[in-house]
């Protein structure tokens, strides 16, 4: 049953959200999407440190061969170089609108998924009980009405909290025949139950904004596309391979809403303990339609990519060495990768610990001299122009520096 | 409102105070959401209290002849054979047509589908059934990976289903020797550093290592160090099954023999028995036991479950070895776990939600099809937890405005697939009794009545339990 628009427009819409230009007065506005990579991705074979001998002697069968040479690493500063099946990024490196900050992690050092995610998503290392995301966080003293989206069938703890109602789940695939008279009448029964009034108003008028964004939003690569009917994308599959699709809706519900300023992308399957591949295999496979992904979000924003940020971060990295199955274990350090087009990028950013076994972490793993933090802190302060104490607010307990990595 | 008919009982049989007590309709329907998957008609009309219900529940009886012969005539499968198509049909898959890889596939996961949910929806049996949900979950294999897609109907019915009114340390070695979880969390594949296998040399994998103090029985606070982790992965090696026949094969060559040392100790014995001692400890551990405890109390009792309720199932744990029958009963006999606040305060699980509708309304489906697939859309596909720490219960992990929403959506399309109509809607207001209650009643009656039926089962009330 999908409500009917015209009845959710008329009724439940606060005024402000009829005339979304009315709040992009100015400025245009400032675009952050968050990508999740549940699992802890392999950042050493995402930005490969192949000048380094011992990446290729700890990792026997799925380091990636050199640059230039067959199923080789695509350089990035003669240091480093990208997957081979991240090629479809490699123009945004090209342009400046593509970078990675190597070595970012978490101050502490959990090697639980589930710890890490929460702790990550909650902006607060090695405090489990924060309640809120920090994208959460951040919509608090915003405009009210939706700002952020959500790809995922749930919504993830990245956008829990007080300002949680402000996110929406992007629409997908499938929508089931209208009932009008059912939908007013659902609404009538919600609308007197104290346990989830709120919530079910909140769902009506999420929606409500998400089919006007849907209804107006062109797409860049052609009229005629109806993301409604996009097959692929809402199957609840976890794994890369709908990106491309789910990144040309989401592009264009951004593109139709300019309260829309946040969004979060969730990626599972990069757990790689076992037959990970180096040029091709598990990763490789997954890492194509990713950056296949990326590309066609860059594209399908059109003239908003120059005031987006894209953030890509997982939970922790992995081991430097292979494992015995031709896979890697849970690590520490990582790569962050930063894209859009108000990204200060084609740099390989953070200082490079190495790999020599005297600099790892715990004598395993890549360590870490970033603070994802001072990452995602410096997008806030330069990208959505945070004082120091809304800093302060997102990231409690964070003292270092944020980093420079947007245009201010 | 109509209320069920409220039945008296005699309490000596259970060694009770020797007088006649009604159990209230409120405590009644409390059991079957929580004790089972919830109501189906004429279960709140025969009243039972907490207890009497709980006591019944804990001793499962024979399942009654209908279901049994509908899972006694499922085909029997052979294992071994269908892993052996399984795994050609893959090696095929890019050069031919996909089509009857994704049969076998499809055909798995109803048979998978079809053993868990024709029991929840039908047996009598439902506390067993909600432990065989609990269980599978806190031993979560992912269906959609390789190998696992064959094994976890299997999975199911001969390492989790048996052993959980068992002893703990019994269902951690079934689950700890089945291919599912030693294929799903690579131990299967670990071996010693050097081990020259198939594919050339082959070591040390520790997924399934961390997973089984992380998840299984410790918990990621007790305080091993990676080390523990690293040590422990050492002592699995060996721990695999044969490709032929997927028995499980303790394989000396893959063992790494050199001593180990785990939580400040030297692991005794050696080759398999170091892993079966390993299990023994893990399973007698104080830190296994508080967290086995909690979890259950949130899943059957509340997000920040009673304290003495969790307590006592704790004690009972420690006490009996690890018996699951007495530490589950320890902590549902517990008077917190009647505690009137608890009753209908639980935000359903849409696994949850969607098998109490589908009880509300007695249906079984012939076709499982529709049922999966609307778990998928409410982020819970049966057996499609990615990750080995099985779904979240608590109310955050589920509510939030889509999601309700979505909810309200499944339920009237329920509704209108299966023709719900007036008269349906009178039935489910008698099936569910108090569990939709007198506001959402009255403002239901100011409705049409084609659309009552749909109305009771996507009210907020009913998204509750």
């Amino acid at each position: 049953m999908q409500l009917n628009r015209r009845h959710l427009l008329l009724a439940s819409l606060p005024a402000a959200l009829l005339s979304p230009r009315a709040r992009a007065a100015g400025a245009p506005p400032k675009r952050w999407v968050v990508v999740l990579l549940r699992g802890a991705i392999d950042g050493l074979s995402v930005c490969a440190p192949y000048a380094e001998p011992s990446y290729a002697q700890e990792r026997p069968s799925i380091a990636l061969p050199p640059p230039g040479t067959e199923g080789g690493l695509i350089d990035l500063d003669g240091r480093f170089g990208l997957h081979p099946a991240l090629g479809a990024m490699q123009p945004l490196w090209a342009a400046g609108q593509l970078g990675f900050v190597q070595a970012c992690g978490a101050p502490t050092s959990s090697r639980s998924h589930f710890e890490a995610q929460d702790e990550l998503e909650a902006g607060t290392p090695g405090i489990k009980t924060t309640p809120d995301g920090w994208l959460s966080r951040l919509m608090a003293d915003q405009a009210s009405g939706v700002q952020a989206v959500y790809t995922a069938a749930t919504r993830p703890k990245l956008l829990s909290g007080a300002a949680s109602a402000r996110a929406a789940a992007l629409p997908g695939a499938q929508r089931a025949p209208e009932r009008p008279a059912l939908g007013a009448a659902l609404d009538r029964l919600y609308a007197q139950d104290p346990r989830y009034a709120a919530t079910w108003q909140a769902a009506q008028t999420g929606r409500a904004q998400m089919a006007s964004a849907l209804e107006t939003g062109q797409s860049m690569s052609g009229a005629g596309m109806d993301p409604r009917a996009d097959p692929t994308a809402d199957r609840g599959a976890p794994g890369a391979n709908t990106l491309p699709a789910t990144a040309r809706r989401l592009a264009q519900v951004l593109r139709a809403d300019p309260g829309l300023r946040f969004a979060c992308v969730e990626l599972g399957g990069w757990d790689t303990h076992a037959r990970q591949g180096a040029a091709q295999g598990q990763l490789g496979g997954r890492l194509a339609p990713l950056g296949r992904g990326l590309a066609t979000l860059a594209q399908e924003l059109g003239p908003l990519w120059a005031d987006t940020v894209v953030t890509v971060i997982s939970e922790f990295g992995r081991t430097v060495a292979e494992n015995g199955t031709g896979g890697t274990d849970h690590g520490h350090g990582n790569a962050l990768w930063l894209l859009g087009g108000a990204v200060q990028g084609g740099r390989v950013l953070g200082e490079w610990p190495g790999l020599e076994p005297a600099a790892r972490f715990q004598g395993r793993d890549l360590a870490v001299s970033t603070d994802y933090r001072a990452v995602l802190a410096g997008v806030a302060a330069r990208h959505l122009r945070l004082g120091d104490a809304a800093l302060t607010q997102l990231f409690p307990g964070f003292g270092g520096r944020p980093l420079n990595v947007v245009r201010p | 409102m109509k209320m069920p008919r409220r039945t008296l009982f005699w309490l000596p049989a259970l060694g009770l105070s020797p007088r006649i007590q009604a159990a209230p309709a409120t405590e009644t329907l409390h059991a079957w959401n929580r004790l089972g998957f919830g109501p189906r008609p004429g279960d709140l009309a025969r009243g039972g209290g907490w207890l009497e219900l709980l006591e019944q529940q804990l001793q499962p009886q024979p399942l009654p002849t209908a279901l049994q012969q509908r899972l006694d005539a499922r085909p029997a499968v052979n294992l071994a054979e269908r892993v052996e198509t399984f795994r050609r049909l893959q090696r095929q898959q890019r050069a031919a047509d996909e089509t009857p890889r994704r049969e076998l596939v499809r055909q798995a996961l109803h048979e998978a589908a079809e053993a868990r949910l024709l029991r929840a929806l039908q047996s009598p049996n439902q506390l067993e059934e909600r432990l065989v949900d609990f269980w599978f979950n806190h031993f979560n294999v992912f269906f959609d990976k390789g190998l696992c897609r064959m094994l976890v109907a299997d999975y199911e019915a001969r390492a989790i289903r048996p052993h959980v009114f068992g002893r703990f340390r019994d269902l951690l070695g079934a689950v700890a020797q089945h291919p599912a979880m030693l294929f799903y969390l690579d131990n299967a594949q670990s071996t010693r550093a050097g081990f020259q296998g198939a594919g050339g040399s082959r070591g040390l994998n520790e997924n399934y290592a961390r997973e089984l103090m992380e998840l299984h029985t410790l918990g990621v606070g007790a305080g091993y160090q990676q080390a523990d982790v690293t040590e422990l992965a050492r002592v699995l090696t060996g721990w695999t099954f044969r490709p032929r026949d997927l028995q499980f094969v303790f394989d000396p060559r893959r063992h790494d023999a050199e001593p180990k040392t785990w939580l400040g100790q030297a692991v005794p014995g050696r080759g398999r028995a170091q892993g079966e001692w390993v299990l023994d400890q893990l399973a007698r551990h104080p830190a296994t036991a508080q967290r086995i405890a909690f979890k259950l109390g949130q899943y059957f009792l509340a997000d920040a479950p009673p304290a003495a309720a969790v307590q006592a199932a704790r004690i009972a744990f420690l006490a009996s070895d690890g018996d699951l029958r007495a530490s589950v009963a320890a902590l549902l006999r517990h008077p917190e776990a009647r505690d009137p606040a608890l009753q209908g305060a639980q935000f359903k699980s849409p696994q949850r939600f969607v098998i109490s509708l589908l009880r509300a309304c007695a249906l079984t489906p012939s076709d499982w099809a529709p049922t999966l697939q609307a778990l998928r859309g409410l982020g819970q596909p049966l057996f499609g937890c990615v990750t080995p720490d099985g779904y979240k219960v608590e109310r955050s992990a589920w509510l939030d405005p889509e999601a309700l929403a979505r909810r309200a959506e499944l339920a009237a399309r329920v509704a209108q697939r299966v023709r719900l109509g007036a008269e349906a809607a009178e039935q489910l207001l008698d099936t569910l009794g108090p569990a939709i209650g007198r506001a959402a009643r009255s403002a239901i009656a100011q409705e049409p009545p084609p659309l009552r039926a749909a109305l009771i089962l996507g009210a907020p009330d009913f998204q509750n339990g």
